[in-house]
């Protein structure tokens, strides 16, 4: 499971992209603090998807709707449109099958939000120089328990949207808590998009 | 550890009477004129009587879900890890009722109970009743304890289709439906079981066209078969593997028609001890209102709609191994209430039981439940 503490740098990010009510549906939802976190900052209503016994046990404390499931396995129990925001928050490095999944999002969702750890900050690039795997606190495993198969940097999202029929909406590209907005693909270790179909 | 000594048992039970005078119009057309029900109460009702919880028995249980009796102490409830002080439905804060539904055979009215207008045994003429109409008597049952709204209804199995018809007949009076180990409707295969265990008692020469009291016998030889073949549905290959494997009761074979291997034995002497306890005409009829269950039949097939009314929170519970409520069954239920936008939590408990899993101590379902009366329970403030 995810574990979140309380109120991660995205999670504020991602409160101000979302109307008021909105229908909102996250993926890999793990303890369910950002959807407590949307339900008492937005109102709305909220559904999770998590995979791990122990992050719907945690949703369901947290008072959350939470549904169990394998996003890999395609999101076939959500109708097209049926929310307002699909909302895969530090989960697309995790995943498979990106295409799919960011596909699936548009077709469940009008909008998407990601967050992932942006792998071209420059402490990473420092560590690889170094000929070391990086770890820092957005990427705190060890290469070989990291559950983070498709480590992507800013540029590489957007060449991917690009090529994906995929229109960036907003971007917010932080450090520490903070925006960062010179030289964000070296800057930046925590990128937040908002998108929708081009 | 007998009831006493365990800190988290409700201990001593006993079970009361309801009397219902008011005839009970039921779903096939047929009416009941009067009727008791069977029921047991555990924990106390609070000052704005916000704290009941109504727990639905499956096919083979009754109102003793949780408990001992002081005269028979080894008859434990049916749900007793479940329900207690400490346990996930907690009866220091929640008032928990069980009650046998009409038609039982444990001391509410059904096919063994003296029908008025003949003097005799109902037996065969008793009606066939349905979950909706369990539902109703539940109902008129929560009005004879001042209960307007229950803060939860919850079974698995057959009593999860309760806790499901709960949200959509008495929409108003129940606040969260906990369904565990459950299906919008049988499946055709699930029917052709039921089907097999109605043949099995129905063609055994004891049960003289369901008015087998009158001639002081039973069809047990039947109602053990229809057991044997419910049996095998709950468990799953793996567990049976698990359990009994090939194993030889006397390490050999004998080339004959005794029961050899341990699970025959053990097929064996369940049905037999359920041949002694549950009545045929009782199990046919709950076979029945399985088969009947579809609340979605009158939305033409739509489960979407036919949910539309409840206003609920749900707890759904399935468990991977359930071959007979397998877990894509559950999901009918999670899409049809993600339509309907309502307030869900869904778990697919990775156990090895089979369909009798949702009776089983599993951690990782009982703390999730726990959480969500813990939930339910601030709602009710208690």
């Amino acid at each position: 499971m995810k574990t979140n503490a309380m109120q991660r740098p995205d999670f504020a990010a991602i409160a101000n992209w979302v109307k008021p009510g909105a229908r909102i549906l996250d993926l890999g939802c793990g303890d369910g603090s950002l959807l407590r976190y949307l339900n008492e900052q937005r109102g709305g209503i909220g559904y999770g998807v998590e995979i791990d016994d122990e992050g719907i046990l945690a949703s369901a404390r947290n008072g959350v709707n939470v549904i169990q499931g394998d996003l890999e396995r395609g999101l076939s129990g959500f109708a097209d449109g049926s929310f307002d925001y699909v909302i895969l928050s530090q989960t697309l490095q995790a995943v498979r099958s990106s295409e799919r999944v960011i596909r699936e999002m548009l077709r469940v969702g009008r909008e998407g939000i990601v967050t992932f750890p942006n792998f071209g900050y420059w402490r990473n690039r420092l560590h690889v120089i170094l000929g070391k795997m990086p770890m820092s606190d957005n990427l705190p495993y060890r290469w070989f328990d990291t559950p983070n198969i498709h480590l992507c940097t800013i540029t590489d999202f957007e060449d991917f949207c690009r090529g994906h029929g995929v229109r960036i909406l907003e971007r917010i590209v932080m450090r520490d808590g903070s925006a960062v907005d010179f030289l964000p693909n070296l800057l930046g270790s925590l990128a937040v998009y908002r998108f929708e179909r081009a | 550890m007998d009831g006493t000594a365990d800190k988290h048992s409700v201990g001593i039970v006993a079970p009361q009477t309801a009397r219902f005078d008011e005839p009970l119009r039921l779903k096939s057309g047929a009416g009941i004129g009067g009727y008791e029900l069977v029921f047991e109460t555990y924990g106390s009702l609070n000052a704005d009587r916000s704290n009941a919880v109504l727990v639905c028995h499956a096919l083979n249980a009754s109102h003793h879900v949780a408990g001992r009796y002081a005269g028979d102490p080894d008859n434990v409830g049916w749900w007793d890890n479940m329900i207690g002080p400490g346990k996930p439905l907690d009866t220091n804060r929640f008032c928990v009722i069980g009650v046998n539904n009409l038609g039982g055979c444990f001391g509410s009215t059904g096919p063994q109970s003296i029908n008025p207008a003949t003097g005799r045994a109902w037996g065969a003429d008793f009606p066939v009743v349905t979950v909706e109409d369990w539902v109703d008597a539940q109902a008129r049952l929560a009005d004879h304890l001042g209960i307007s709204r229950f803060a939860a209804v919850m079974g698995g199995s057959l009593g999860a289709m309760q806790a499901l018809s709960w949200t959509i007949q008495y929409p108003e009076r129940i606040g969260h439906a906990l369904v565990i180990a459950c299906a919008p409707n049988l499946s055709a295969q699930n029917i052709a079981f039921n089907e097999v265990a109605r043949q099995a008692i129905i063609t055994d020469p004891d049960f003289h066209e369901g008015h087998y009291y009158e001639h002081n016998t039973k069809p047990a030889r039947g109602l053990r078969v229809a057991r044997m073949v419910g049996h095998i549905t709950y468990l799953s290959d793996d567990e049976m593997a698990s359990k009994f494997g090939r194993q030889l009761r006397h390490g050999k074979l004998n080339y004959s028609f005794d029961a050899e291997f341990e699970i025959e034995s053990y097929l064996r002497h369940q049905s037999h001890k359920f041949s002694d306890y549950f009545d045929a005409n009782t199990y046919l009829r709950i076979t029945k209102a399985l088969d009947y269950f579809d609340p979605a039949a009158g939305h033409g097939g739509n489960l979407t709609l036919a949910l539309e009314p409840a206003t609920a929170g749900f707890l759904v519970v399935s468990f991977t191994t359930d071959w007979r409520f397998s877990p894509e069954r559950s999901r009918e239920i999670i899409k049809a209430l993600l339509d309907n936008r309502r307030d869900v939590t869904y778990a697919e408990i990775d156990a090895p039981h089979g369909h009798d899993a949702f009776l089983l101590d599993d951690p990782r379902y009982h703390r999730l439940v726990a959480a969500y009366y813990d939930r339910i329970g601030m709602e009710a403030g208690v």
